[in-house]
């Protein structure tokens, strides 16, 4: 169904960077240094390889919302792990070693363990799910993730009645990931959610885009996909999943609380302090949008949150 | 460099960052989201030709440069030509002139209202930049006005501090050297006390008029 080996190939290398794309008339759009505006939109003419996954099952929660190209996916990438500029992940993740890799689960569950990631993979069956992904930062993309139900893999690890919360961690290994050699965050990365959250059939844990094996900078081999929260929250390169009795302290959360809260979630009516979160660039549009509550999925996962004060529990 | 060439080297420098950015653009090599890289390449030479502009002043100080106080004005004016471009970028590209949310964004942001008032500080010196300024308003009071240029680094350069995230390297950087430029005015100039060698050297006509310390 799918092959692995083949998936091991740069991802990068398999396609030609053509895409649609805005093209500014740079300074000399603003009218000070006398040419026009240029905005121009060219038509995609992405050639698409021959996928890893094939007969993916497509999932549920579709958008019919034009796809973000995957150039555009696989180079604009918030991963300090990599570097901080948006660039950097595509520029320095590509010699990062996702085999071989273990998957830790552990702490409130009958079944710790530590798992190969391809025994982890197998155990599920993989699917298409095309998210609206919006990052914290008031821009925006459409991607088609290749994953599993989340859900599923915290069934499996059968959680006890202390199980509140589940926090995972991204690898620790400034050779492999030279953005931890500079304390811009408390490495390594963690993030987490209530354990509700986890089981919500929304939240996945992907293992490839577009229809093939994640490229690294994007967070391969593993990581977390919450489509209704920012995307800071969905975690890269998972190398533990911990059940737990209390709140873990997530990385941003803990860098700037009065910023980044633990909930996360897409919220048009809280500001960030810095920017405003009504509205949102998607990655090759001109015009902002208005953002949505919880993304666009409200109606799947506001009631998660019946009760709290979301402006508190940001 | 021919003493003729230094002022059309420099007009030429200061336009190389933006004629990169018009290629780029062209190019479709301005990220995928080029209206916040064009924004963060024209704050980055706004910032770097101000302090560059404020260097002026301490090199002539502390190495007995002289060439660059030709240039001082001209890269001053630089700085605002790419704050104004910064600027515009944000109210046209960014904003797409949507003034109920620049408003909100200037009043209630606090680094855009600072980067904001970092503009608007840079405008009078701007506009009495010429020579003809300086002579209706007198030296003295133009002295006094240009001094604005100080505050208009700090806003600023402390308008790129509020922006970033996480990696403050770059901010801190351009504090850093903001800061030196600025205690470098405290300290005695080089030959205040020196040798009648010194002192006798007949001073830069037309230099003067200009000289903001």
């Amino acid at each position: 169904m799918w092959n692995l080996k083949e998936a091991e190939v740069t991802p990068e290398s398999l396609y030609v960077r053509r895409r649609e794309f805005l093209s500014l008339g740079a300074a000399g759009a603003l009218g000070l240094a006398g040419s026009a505006l240029s905005f121009s939109c060219q038509a995609s003419a992405k050639e698409n390889p021959s996928p890893t996954f094939s007969n993916l099952k497509r999932g549920n929660f579709p958008t019919d919302e034009k796809q973000t190209p995957i150039a555009d996916v696989t180079t604009y990438n918030n991963y300090y792990e990599f570097g901080t500029g948006k660039g950097d992940p595509a520029e320095n993740a590509g010699s990062f070693h996702t085999r071989p890799w273990t998957v830790a689960l552990e702490g409130e569950i009958k079944k710790p363990e530590v798992v190969d990631i391809d025994d982890l993979i197998q155990r599920f069956p993989l699917e298409e799910r095309i998210y609206r992904m919006r990052c914290v930062e008031a821009w925006s993309m459409v991607i088609p993730w290749v994953g599993f139900p989340l859900a599923e893999l915290i069934k499996r690890a059968e959680p006890t009645s202390n199980a509140k919360y589940v926090a995972f961690t991204t690898k620790l290994d400034s050779g492999e990931m030279p953005g931890q050699k500079r304390n811009v965050l408390d490495w390594p990365y963690v993030e987490g959610l209530r354990i509700d959250e986890t089981m919500h059939p929304l939240a996945i844990l992907a293992i490839g885009l577009y229809g093939r094996t994640l490229p690294n900078q994007n967070g391969a081999p593993l990581r977390l996909v919450v489509p209704w929260k920012y995307g800071f929250k969905g975690i890269k390169a998972i190398v533990k999943i911990a059940f737990l009795k209390d709140q873990p302290a997530t990385t941003w959360n803990k860098m700037a609380p009065g910023e980044y809260g633990f909930y996360a979630n897409v919220n048009p009516e809280v500001d960030h302090p810095r920017w405003t979160q009504a509205k949102e660039r998607r990655i090759g549009e001109f015009f902002k949008r208005k953002t949505l509550p919880f993304n666009g999925y409200a109606d799947h996962v506001a009631k998660l949150y019946t009760g709290m004060d979301l402006r508190k529990s940001f | 460099m021919p003493r003729r060439l230094l002022k059309p080297g420099v007009f030429v420098a200061c336009l190389l960052p933006l004629v990169k950015l018009g290629v780029d653009a062209a190019r479709d090599h301005l990220s995928p989201n080029p209206i916040a890289e064009s924004m963060n390449r024209l704050g980055f030479w706004t910032l770097t030709l101000l302090l560059a502009s404020l260097a002026a002043t301490p090199l002539k100080t502390f190495f007995g440069w002289t060439a660059q106080m030709r240039v001082r004005k001209m890269v001053g004016l630089f700085a605002f030509f790419y704050a104004a471009l910064h600027f515009t970028t944000y109210l046209a590209l960014d904003q797409a002139f949507d003034f109920s949310d620049i408003g909100a964004d200037i009043v209630k942001r606090k680094f855009i209202t600072i980067g904001f008032a970092a503009f608007v500080t840079l405008v009078p010196l701007a506009v009495t930049s010429t020579d003809a300024a300086v002579k209706r308003l007198g030296f003295r009071r133009w002295k006094r006005i240009h001094r604005l240029v100080y505050v208009a680094a700090v806003l600023g350069v402390v308008h790129f501090v509020w922006r970033v995230k996480a990696d403050y390297l770059e901010p801190a950087l351009f504090a850093l050297t903001l800061t030196v430029l600025l205690f470098a005015r405290f300290v005695p100039a080089r030959g205040k006390k020196a040798s009648p060698a010194e002192t006798g050297k007949p001073k830069n006509a037309g230099q003067e008029s200009l000289s903001r310390t």
